[in-house]
């Protein structure tokens, strides 16, 4: 259609827990935007609940969170409650210091993929891009 | 990405009965004028009317998202519900952006009773959402009682508000330059209630008396506008304005339903065009808009000659790009 131009993903970059190094989310928040994708941002220290509140108003496609302390070992708890809410079809991602035996069990309570520091700019946007478009098509509500 | 709707009159059933993630879905589908968003806007025609929208407009920094937190919060303490449509501005160049406004809302996260959705201008010229007002239709017709709007104000997009909202209220601070200045331009001919934030910084009171002196200069004639201040951070304020967005709203309801508001129809169709023929402008690689634009460039046609023609354009071939 010649008419319509394409949809932005929109994506959730956040933080949980108590864990205050931001300057990673913001970072990957510039890189997504830069990529012509519609970025929600929050503070650190958001609760699971806001999460799934803010993914849910938002309606986003990938939630992505930023995690440099342990704060990560609480994803899987997002991803239940994220389920909980109906919102399966999102996508999580997780960046930050994670390590190895951690991210595994991330891996296996659904997150889609893990990031370390020094994470390539393009390696990030393609796989948010291709996450968002996995989201799009598992929708419940088309 | 193509997202079909599986059950359009099922989506738009439990928005009106005023489910979160309905309303969530309903508004991307509008956004992003997807064929299922018309049925949804047909849908939900017989349930407009119950929400107030005001419109809070100002230049960035002056704390409208700020203001807003708390005038949700004097909101719920009168017991209404409330939904928030926060727009900010797309990269023109990307079309990405960062959707910040409701960091500054944050308390209001997990209350049941509040419902934020961030939109992002889409390149709209004026820099409102051209879906804002169809979106906060959807929250009118999910049962929303007051639906608030925050837009930056770029000249453009307070007229855009001004045929959207019920109620305009025009934020501005204290030390901003020539602020008052700026003021002047076509928005105290659209504003219902005129706030000076920042009430706390040293030069409030002076900007308030310059804006009220201002406004004595009009035309005796015309409806009065109050000026107020407020700290929206201390929270003080707060009431006076909501009481003032009441007694704009009594005068408004009484006067004509708001879908059905002069202009408004129109202004927003000749939006859609503005956009239509912008993408066709800029994506189609045909001869006739080569040659268009070749026939300006060589100082051969007029600017709005050649608009007339891209125009016939879009009418007769169709688009092709
Ligand atoms: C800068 C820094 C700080 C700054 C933070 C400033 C800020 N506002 O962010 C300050 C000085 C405040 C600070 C404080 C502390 N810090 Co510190 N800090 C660092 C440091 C040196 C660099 C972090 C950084 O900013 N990197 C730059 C950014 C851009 O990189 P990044 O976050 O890794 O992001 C990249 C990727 O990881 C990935 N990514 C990250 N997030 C996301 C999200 C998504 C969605 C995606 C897709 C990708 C992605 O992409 C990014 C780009 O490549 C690290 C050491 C290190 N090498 O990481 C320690 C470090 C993180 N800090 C540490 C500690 C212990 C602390 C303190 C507890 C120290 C103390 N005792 O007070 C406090 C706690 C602060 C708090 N409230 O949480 C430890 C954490 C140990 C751990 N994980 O168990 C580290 C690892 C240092 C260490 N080796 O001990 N810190
Ligand atoms: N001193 C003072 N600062 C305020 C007030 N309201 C907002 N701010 C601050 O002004 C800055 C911009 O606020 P924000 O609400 O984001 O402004 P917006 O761009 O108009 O939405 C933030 O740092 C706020 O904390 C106020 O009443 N007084
Ligand atoms: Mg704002």
């Amino acid at each position: 259609m010649a008419l319509t131009a394409t949809i932005p993903a929109r994506v959730l970059v956040t933080k949980i827990g108590l864990d205050g190094h931001d300057r990673g989310s913001r970072i990957v928040a510039a890189y997504l935007r830069d990529a012509g994708m519609e970025v929600i941002y929050t503070e650190p220290w958001q609760k699971i609940e806001s999460v799934v509140a803010l993914a849910l108003q938002e309606d986003v496609d990938v939630i992505g969170i930023s995690s440099l302390a342990t704060d990560h070992l609480l994803v899987p708890k997002l991803m239940k409650a994220l389920d909980g809410a109906g919102l399966g079809h999102i996508r999580v991602i997780v960046g930050g210091i994670v390590p190895d035996d951690e991210e595994a069990v991330l891996l296996k309570s659904g997150v889609s993929r893990v990031f370390h520091p020094g994470a390539d700019r393009a390696d990030i946007v393609d796989v948010v891009a291709r996450l968002a478009r996995d989201a799009g098509a598992n929708r419940p509500d088309g | 990405m193509d997202r079909t709707v599986s059950d359009t009159p099922r989506l738009a059933a439990r928005l009106i009965e005023g489910e979160p993630a309905a309303l969530a879905r309903a508004i991307s589908l509008v956004e992003s004028d997807t064929p299922a968003a018309i049925d949804i806007l047909r849908a939900i025609r017989p349930h407009l009317g119950h929400a107030v929208v005001v419109g809070f407009t100002g230049p960035p920094g002056v704390g409208k998202s700020t203001l807003v937190n708390t005038y949700i919060a004097e909101l719920r303490k009168r017991g209404k519900s409330v939904g928030v449509v926060a727009v900010d501005p797309s990269s023109p160049i990307t079309g990405g952006a960062v959707l910040g406004d409701r960091i500054r809302m944050a308390e209001h996260t997990l209350d049941q009773g509040v419902f934020i959705r961030s939109l992002a201008s889409r390149g709209a010229l004026g820099g409102l959402s051209a879906s804002a007002a169809q979106v906060a239709d959807l929250m009118d017709a999910a049962g929303r009682d007051v639906v608030i709007l925050e837009t930056v104000g770029t000249g453009q997009s307070e007229v855009e508000m001004a045929m959207i909202a019920d109620v305009r209220v025009v934020i501005s601070a204290p030390g901003m330059g020539d602020d008052v200045q700026a003021i002047k331009a076509g928005i105290l001919e659209i504003a219902d209630i005129l706030v000076v934030n920042k009430a706390d910084q040293p030069l409030a009171l002076q900007t308030c008396q310059q804006l009220k002196a201002m406004l004595g200069l009009r035309d005796l004639t015309r409806r009065s506008v109050p000026v107020l201040c407020t700290d929206a951070i201390n929270r003080t304020g707060v009431g006076d304005l909501a009481d003032a967005v009441e007694a704009v709203a009594g005068r408004v309801k009484q006067r004509e339903n708001r879908s059905a508001v002069a202009g408004r129809t129109r202004h927003l169709l000749a939006q859609a065009v503005a956009k239509a023929a912008e993408t066709h402008v800029m994506q189609s690689r045909t001869q006739t808009i080569a040659a268009i634009v070749q026939g300006i460039q060589e100082a051969r046609l007029s600017l709005s000659e050649g608009a007339r023609q891209v125009l016939n354009n879009l009418g007769g071939e169709g688009h092709d790009g």
